[in-house]
This record gives C-alpha cells, sequence and structure tokens, in this order.
C-alpha cells in the first residue's frame, strides 16, 4: 500500500487538490467547503514532505503518466530542484488555507465561497503541476490552469472593490500574452527537435548549435515566462492583482504563484538548454543581468513611495524577484544556490508580512493605506510584532531567515569578482528598511482609532507559524542551505 | 570550580536575564530598578574571571548555534576582548545606579522600557566584546544599533524621532552597504569567518586590494564615528543622559573601535598592514578628524554636544593607535579603551546631574555655580584631568604608549598630533571647572544633586586615579596581543 502511495506520489501530489477542487465545489456550506479545502492542502503538504523524504534516498524520481514511457509519454520528474518550489507550494497553500477561514466570509458574498476553494485549490493544482511535470507543453497546460484560476480568484475581490475587475482583466490578458508567447516557443522547439519531453529536449539541443529557430523559441520561452514570474519591466501586472485581490489569495499568491515561474525560468536556463552554452552566459548578462538590477531598483523606489500597503508588498516583491533573478544570472553554483534559499526564505517572509497586513486590514474594513494605520500597531500587539520580525526578516537583518539569503547572495556575487554587485544589493536592502519603516512607525507612534471589533485567534495560527518559520531558519538554516545547494548542483553538475 | 565556558556564559547572560525580567517586575519599581545594579556586578564578577583566563593564557571557543555548515555563533576569549568586556561591564554598574536617580529625578516617562532595553545594549556590547568570528561580531553590532534607537528616540518627540533616524540610518547604512560585504570578501578570501592573533589575510588577499577592503571596514564601523560618518554620535545625544554616558561614551563606540582594532590586528594582522602600507591613509584620516572634532568641541555652548565632540576626538586616538600598526601603539589604543571609558562615563554623569540638578544643559550658564556642588565640579576636574593625560590620573598611561608606538613606526607628524590634541583637550575641557569656581555668579540657582547620582559619579572619578596605580594587569593584557604576533 505504502509503496504504491510511494512510486505515485509525483502524480499525487498534484491530483490531490485538482480533484478535491471538483468535490469542493458541490458543498455549498462555508465550514465544510474550508474544512475539505485544508483537508486536502494539508495532505498535499504530507504528500510533499513524504517526497522530499524520498528524494534524499533516490534524488530522481520520474513517473510515466498512464504508462507511457517518456519521450512519448508526459513524464512528471520531482528531482532536488523540484522538490524546492513543491515544498514552497504545498507548505504555504496550507497556511494561507488556515488564514484564510474567517477572512474570506468578510470579503466575499456567502453563495460563492465554496467556487473560490475551488478555485483556490485549482489554482495550487495548477502550480504544483507546473513544478513536477517534465513535459514542455504540458507545462503549458498547468501554466494555464494555475493563472486563469488565478485570474478568476482575484477578480472575487471585486465584491470589495470594483477595481478588482480592472486588476484581473490587467492580469487575464498579460498573463495570456505571456503564455502564448512561451507555446510559441514550444512550437518553435518542437519544430526543430521533433519532442516535448524536456529531458530529451536537452540532449537534442546539444546538436543543433546556433539554430536560428532555436534561438528564437528560446527567446519566446524565456520571455513568455519572465511575463508570469513578473520579472521587471514584464511585472505590470502583479503589484494591481496582489493589491486588488481577496486577502487570502494575496497571501497564496504573494508567496507562491512567481515562485513556481522562477523555478521553470531556472530549468530553462540551466537545464534545457545547458548545452548552448554561448546563448545561456549572453541572455545571463545582457538580459537577466541589468533587468534583475533594474528591479531591485525601481521595485525598491516605488515601494518607498506607494501608499497603498498591499501594493506597496507587491513592489517590495518586484524587487526580491529582481534579487533570485540576479542571483540566476550571476551563474555559479553558489548563485544559483542562493537563489533558491532566497526563494524560499522570500516565500515565508511575503507570506508572513501579507497575512499581517491583512489581517490589521481585517479590523478597519477599509483599503489597507499608511494613513488608515496609525496607531493599529498598539490595538493589535501580535500581529504588530510579527509584522516587524517578518520586515526585518525582508530587510535581511542578521538571525532572520532573510539575512541567510543575503549572506549566500552576497558571498556568491563576491566569490565571482562582483563586488560592485553585492555593495548594490546591499545599498537597495537598505532602501528597503526605509518603507518597512515608514509602516513601522506609523503602525506603532501615531495616535489612532481603538478598533471595536474583537481579536480572531484564528487568523493567528498561520501568522505565528510563518513568523516562527523566519526565525527558525535565520537561526538554523542548514535545511536549506544543504536543500539549495543539492539544487544548484543537479542544476549545472559539475560544470562550474 | 567555574569553567572559563560558564563565566563567559554568566558575563553575556546576566543583562539578557535583567532585560527579560525587568518588564515582569515592573510593579515593583525598588526591585526593577536596582535589578541592572545587581545584573552588572554579576556580569563583571564573571568578566573579571574571563580575564585573568586571558592573562593565563587560557582560552575556549563556545559554539552557541550553528547556522549552517561554516556558519555559527560563537564566543571566545581575546585579550582585547577581556579588556572591552571588563570594562563595558565594571561601568554598567555604576551606570545602573546613576540611571536610577537620573530617571528617578527627571520623572522620565516609560521607564520599565528604558531599563529593559538599557540591559540588552550592554548584552550586545558584551558579546561583541567575547565574539569569535566575524559573523557573530556582525550580528551583534547589529543587535546593539537597534537596541538604542528605543532609547536614543526615548523622549518619543519630534527632535527625539528625527535624531533617532538619523542614529539609524548612518549606524545600519554604514554596516550592511559596507561592513557586511566586507566580512564576506574576508569569508571569500580565506574561506572561512575565523580571526586569529596574527590576521588571517596575509597571503590570502592580494595586497593591492588591502587598502580598498580596510576602506570598506573603516567606513563600515559607523560606531568609530571617523569623519565623515560621525554625525549619529551629536545627534545620539538627545538621548537621557544615562545612554549617552555609558552607550554613547562606553558600550557603543567603544563596540565601535574594539571591531576597528580587531579587524585591524585580528583580520589584517599589523605585519600585514605595515608591509602593503593598507593603513596609511587611515592614520591621516584619524588624525585629521582628531583635529578637526576638537577644534569643533570649543565651539560647542551645548555640554553634552562638546563632549560628544570630544568623544569622537578620543576614539580617532584609539582608531590611529591601531592604524600605525606598531606593538607600541596598538597596545596604546587598547588602553585607551579603558582609560577614556573611565574619564568621559565621569563627565557625562556631571553633564546629567547638572541637568537633573538645576536643568543646566549649557556652559555659558554654568558661571560661579561651582560653590553650589563642589563635589560634582571636583569629579568633572579629576575626569578631564584623565582625559587630557595628567598624571596621576589613568589617561596618561595611554597616551605615553600612543606616543611612544607614534614615535617607533616613524610617524613623528602623529606626535605633534598628539600634543596639539592635548593643549584643545584642556581647552576645552577646563573651560567648564573654570568656569564655575572661578567665574562670577549671574544668577541664584539651587543645585540639588541627588545621592543616587552623586556617588556614581565620585566613584568613577576616584577609579581614573586609581587605574593609575592598577595598570599593570591591564598593560600585561595588552602586550599579550601584540607580543604574541
Amino acid at each position: 500500500m505504502i509503496d504504491i502511495l510511494i512510486k505515485n506520489l509525483p502524480i499525487i501530489v498534484v491530483l490531490c487538490p485538482l480533484m478535491m477542487s471538483l468535490l469542493v465545489v458541490l458543498i455549498p456550506n462555508i465550514f465544510f467547503s474550508w474544512a475539505l479545502t485544508t483537508l486536502s492542502t494539508f495532505l498535499t503538504f504530507i504528500f510533499s514532505i513524504l517526497l522530499y523524504q524520498e528524494i534524499q534516498i533516490h534524488s530522481h524520481i520520474s513517473y510515466a503518466l498512464g504508462k507511457w514511457m517518456p519521450p512519448i509519454g508526459i513524464e512528471y520528474i520531482i528531482d532536488k530542484v523540484a522538490i524546492i518550489p513543491v515544498i514552497i507550494i504545498s507548505g504555504i497553500s496550507f497556511l494561507a488555507t488556515i488564514f484564510a477561514y474567517k477572512i474570506m466570509p468578510e470579503e466575499i458574498e456567502k453563495k460563492s465561497i465554496s467556487k473560490v476553494y475551488s478555485l483556490w485549490l485549482l489554482a495550487i493544482a495548477g502550480l504544483l503541476g507546473l513544478v513536477t511535470t517534465g513535459d514542455a507543453f504540458n507545462l503549458f497546460v498547468f501554466l494555464e490552469i494555475s493563472s486563469l484560476a488565478s485570474v478568476a480568484l482575484v477578480a472575487m475581490g471585486a465584491h470589495k472593490d470594483k477595481q478588482a475587475l480592472v486588476a484581473a482583466y490587467n492580469y487575464l490578458i498579460i498573463g495570456a500574452v505571456g503564455a502564448t508567447l512561451y507555446v510559441i516557443g514550444v512550437g518553435l522547439l518542437y519544430g526543430v527537435t521533433g519532442t516535448l519531453n524536456m529531458a530529451d529536449l536537452t540532449n537534442r539541443i546539444a546538436d543543433l548549435n546556433n539554430n536560428r529557430a532555436l534561438i528564437a523559441g528560446f527567446g519566446f520561452m524565456i520571455i513568455g515566462i519572465m511575463v508570469k514570474a513578473a520579472v521587471f519591466p514584464l511585472h505590470i501586472w502583479l503589484p494591481r492583482a496582489y493589491a486588488y485581490a481577496p486577502s487570502a489569495v494575496s497571501v497564496l499568491l504573494a508567496a507562491t504563484a512567481t515562485k513556481a515561474s522562477l523555478y521553470i525560468l531556472a530549468r530553462i536556463l540551466f537545464s534545457i538548454f545547458e548545452n548552448s552554452e554561448n546563448l545561456i552566459n549572453n541572455t545571463l548578462l545582457f538580459v537577466i543581468l541589468p533587468l534583475s538590477l533594474l528591479a531591485i531598483f525601481a521595485g525598491t523606489i516605488m515601494a518607498i513611495y506607494e501608499k497603498d500597503i498591499k501594493r506597496l508588498l507587491a513592489h517590495s516583491s518586484v524587487a526580491q524577484i529582481g534579487y533570485i533573478t540576479l542571483a540566476f544570472a550571476i551563474g555559479t553554483k553558489a548563485s544559483i544556490a542562493a537563489g533558491f534559499i532566497h526563494m524560499f526564505n522570500h516565500a515565508i517572509i511575503k507570506g508572513g508580512l501579507f497575512i499581517a497586513i491583512t489581517s490589521i486590514g481585517f479590523y478597519i474594513k477599509k483599503r489597507v493605506t499608511i494613513n488608515n494605520l496609525s496607531g493599529l500597531g498598539r490595538e493589535r500587539p501580535i500581529t504588530f510584532f510579527c509584522f516587524v520580525i517578518c520586515s526585518l526578516s525582508l530587510a535581511g537583518l542578521p538571525l532572520t531567515a532573510g539575512f541567510i539569503s543575503k549572506l549566500y547572495l552576497i558571498k556568491a556575487s563576491i566569490s565571482s569578482d562582483g563586488i560592485w554587485i553585492a555593495i548594490l544589493i546591499l545599498m537597495s536592502s537598505a532602501l528597503s528598511v526605509v518603507y518597512l519603516w515608514k509602516i513601522i512607525e506609523v503602525l506603532w507612534m501615531r495616535e489612532g482609532k481603538k478598533i471595536v471589533k474583537k481579536e480572531n485567534p484564528t487568523i493567528y495560527i498561520s501568522l505565528i507559524i510563518i513568523t516562527f518559520l523566519n526565525i527558525y531558519f535565520g537561526l538554523d538554516a542548514s535545511l536549506v542551505v544543504n536543500g539549495s545547494f543539492g539544487a544548484a548542483d543537479k542544476l549545472i553538475g559539475d560544470l562550474k | 570550580m567555574i569553567t572559563i565556558e560558564n563565566f563567559i556564559l554568566i558575563t553575556i547572560l546576566s543583562p539578557l536575564i535583567v532585560c527579560v525580567l525587568t518588564p515582569f517586575i515592573s510593579k515593583n519599581t525598588i526591585l526593577r530598578d536596582f535589578l541592572g545594579p545587581i545584573g552588572g556586578m554579576i556580569s563583571s564578577w564573571g568578566a573579571l574571571n574571563i580575564m585573568s583566563s586571558a592573562l593565563n593564557n587560557q582560552n575556549t571557543t563556545l559554539e552557541i548555534i550553528k547556522i549552517a555548515e561554516g556558519i555559527s555563533i560563537g564566543f571566545d576569549i581575546t585579550p582585547l576582548g577581556a579588556i572591552f568586556g571588563l570594562v563595558a561591564s565594571f561601568l554598567w554598574i555604576f551606570a545602573a545606579i546613576y540611571s536610577v536617580g537620573y530617571m528617578r529625578g527627571n520623572k522620565e516617562k516609560n521607564q520599565t522600557r528604558f531599563y529593559a532595553f538599557y540591559a540588552i545594549a550592554v548584552h550586545a556590547a558584551l558579546c561583541i566584546a567575547y565574539a569569535s568570528d566575524l559573523l557573530t561580531l556582525f550580528i551583534f553590532y547589529e543587535v546593539l544599533t537597534f537596541s538604542t534607537y528605543p532609547l536614543v528616540a526615548h523622549k518619543q518627540n519630534e527632535k527625539a524621532q528625527k535624531a533617532g533616524r538619523l542614529y539609524m540610518s548612518i549606524l545600519v547604512g554604514s554596516s550592511v552597504i559596507l561592513l557586511l560585504p566586507a566580512i564576506i570578501w574576508v569569508w571569500v578570501a580565506t574561506g572561512s569567518l575565523e580571526m586569529s592573533q596574527n590576521g588571517v589575510l596575509d597571503g590570502k588577499l592580494d595586497g593591492a586590494y588591502a587598502p580598498l577592503l580596510l576602506a570598506m571596514f573603516v567606513f563600515g564601523i559607523g560606531k568609530a564615528a571617523l569623519m565623515p560618518i560621525h554625525k549619529w554620535l551629536p545627534a545620539a545625544m538627545v538621548a537621557p543622559t544615562p545612554v549617552s554616558a555609558l552607550l554613547h561614551a562606553v558600550a557603543v563606540v567603544k563596540a565601535g573601535v574594539f571591531t576597528m582594532l580587531i579587524v585591524l590586528t585580528n583580520v589584517f594582522g599589523i605585519d600585514f598592514l605595515a608591509k602593503t602600507g593598507a593603513s596609511e591613509w587611515l592614520i591621516w584620516l584619524a588624525s585629521f578628524t582628531l583635529l578637526a572634532t576638537s577644534i569643533i568641541a570649543i565651539y560647542k555652548d551645548d555640554l553634552k554636544a562638546r563632549l560628544a565632540y570630544s568623544t569622537i576626538s578620543q576614539l580617532s586616538y584609539i582608531t590611529l593607535g591601531g592604524a600605525l600598526a606598531t606593538s607600541m601603539a596598538t597596545q596604546g589604543a587598547a588602553l585607551h579603551i579603558i582609560t577614556h571609558a573611565a574619564g568621559k562615563i565621569t563627565l557625562f554623569f556631571v553633564a546629567g546631574a547638572l541637568y537633573v540638578g538645576a536643568k543646566i544643559t549649557k556652559i555659558s550658564d554654568l558661571n560661579g555655580h561651582g560653590i553650589s556642588a563642589p563635589l560634582i565640579f571636583l569629579a568633572f576636574f579629576v575626569g578631564s584631568l584623565s582625559i587630557i593625560g595628567v598624571p596621576p590620573m589613568v589617561g596618561s598611561w595611554s597616551k605615553f604608549f600612543l606616543m611612544l608606538g607614534a614615535a617607533d613606526s616613524g610617524y613623528v607628524v602623529v606626535i605633534g598630533v598628539f600634543c596639539i590634541s592635548t593643549i584643545l583637550n584642556a581647552f576645552y575641557l577646563m573651560e567648564i571647572p573654570a568656569r564655575a569656581f572661578f567665574f562670577k555668579k549671574e544668577k541664584e540657582i539651587n543645585i540639588k544633586i541627588p545621592k543616587l547620582i552623586l556617588i556614581p559619579t565620585l566613584i568613577t572619578s576616584f577609579l581614573t586615579i586609581l587605574l593609575f596605580f592598577l595598570i599593570e594587569p591591564f598593560q600585561n593584557l595588552t602586550s599579550m596581543i601584540v607580543s604574541r604576533i
């Protein structure tokens, strides 16, 4: 029994939320639909933990869908790289689901709640499928599943603020353009190689040096994924989508959605095209590196001038995505590992910040802008405390998870003779203190109104867990660090 | 028998325990207020034992947390660290008693918060003193900055918040943008974060990069207040005086120059510095800071501002001593950590006493008040003599060694710098007792100084004389910093 389970884990991780989403839509009761969603995300999380343990032994698990052997059939692959986004997505989505219980009915019409949970699970299934599949076209399918579900989820914010519809529409159009570009790229690759299986693609691309169609296909794929990953300047859909989505959805999207696409970006750059060294090196140096640096500064500066807090955090996400792509752009084993470390840490940091801010917003019933927050920190000390910890982590202060990412990122950039990159990174992280400090000062120092509403303990569960993780992984980072170095090892092998 | 490891733990944990306990006993003000002095005594007992084991050449490494491969938080004993740890924990006793008198006398708000953060700042300073590697040093350097922010912005008015922001942005900005990459650069170059008595960079770093790396360290260690990153120190003077006294004359700034000396001796190593000439520019920068801030101090009428500029000038003595890269100068610099601490804390205590007793902040308001509070001005006089470097005050020792070191290194100009600065010191410090005792009184003010303020002030001023005769163990210890090289 257990054997069968373990053998089928790569597909079960995806199927569990996918199947449950079909079931949830049939349950009209708010509590039961939530409970089923929680159960499903919890099971998914457990399965991904099992997968993690399995990976420690076998290091590579391949699953042929419907017993159609690759490269003909669709293959699901879990290796040391894929397991990182799998853990991030399943873990965060579990925490976000717990968080959603009280806050969802406040923001969404009661009768559509079960549909929302159905979409919620569908989005999670899409993201998980995205990172587990080993087939370039199947990846496109999951990309669309997760995007469309997320768009619908963002649009649900319309109950509170009609602007959400515009945000969702933006997200839909830009997302669709991105997906189309990606699929054009896949088409071109299929044309020249005749395969869709990623591992097979890698081998066949080796014989096709400097083929024009190959280069064009690569370009389309990369740009398509960069839209989805919100790499500057293709990020314009992101701040609005995060800002107007229902609170719980913001948490889920902010912590997981872009991570999956960033993982795909790493896969394309370092795994599928690993044999076209010239092409990759030029892309890293002339495209990804400058864009990442721009993203870091543009995101941070826009966050400094932003008044709406959810949007502010979204701009900060753009900057943080810049750190991850910057790490990829440096292109050494250490730097790619640093990218994965930050991918994990950023998920718990941003998740925590969004939970804290939206649960404060839960009490004021308005859009969360800087001026609405006066003195609320003193009213809700636990939330405030967690917010401060996560902020410190985002700014990369010692003893928090964020510090570990910065440490390895800077070490990687210095060891590849990029001391100026290190200093730029640190300057922007010092700048990020400015906008975080602005929020903290308003929350704590200013006088404000009293909150009449009672505190709701269910909100705190996920907040406290995620804050604890921020400190824990700052003190004992060996799990994340070893995992990420394992991933980097697997991705670029013994090349560098 | 308590092992050395446990003494390290006792020393660094007692302020932390004080911090944790303070909020829980905030109702019982007497217990809360005297928790600090008690913690200080326990802590300095530990620090004394650590110093004796440092004198006996015993060493140990205590790893607290292993964060990941090659990164850990750990503590060990170095001669320099033993000195700084003892200074910080011992002076905390008096500063804690003093702050009780000050906070009560001034009827300050939020006293519990004040005492809690005061203790955690001392904790951070002690952790810096015994840090075994660069990362531990950096982590607690940052903890020290963050824990002092609530103390600097204690008054919570517009002025205090503005000063707090300047304080944070300079200290956090410089340390994060320059100190952290400098540390990681050392890590990349040598493959570990460890420091060693002879320095770790010799042979690992191209000599041509040494001045650049040193510059990153020097400007990254904002707490050492070299020009042009000294502005935070005068800004921090909005804090209540006990903070200025212990933290901005002893713990924080000494943590800065301690880090500077550790970097110069245990990371670069003075041989490497002398060989590459990497620190030559630092000699001139420190000399310039030393003289320029002395001159600025003369023009400051606000007593605390004058003391702040005087502190910056005195900190440059220590940096200068390290930069000269001779054993004698390093020894003088290390001794100056002790001697300046004892002298300057007295001066700040007096400044706070005058504020509590008569709300005097300006030097020009002091005319003729010496008779109404003779003891406090006497204490100031003794402290000033120590800073100026007149025997039999302890300050004369460190100046003596620094001048010897300057002569040793061949930079004769630096001896001149020390001499001019001594004259300037005398000029701006002696004005205060002179005005108090010899000028004509302009208006009648009744100066009432609480006993809890007067006693610690007298003790620390007496300490400057006592230490003159007890300098031998410290001198032995400082000679160990360099003789092992």
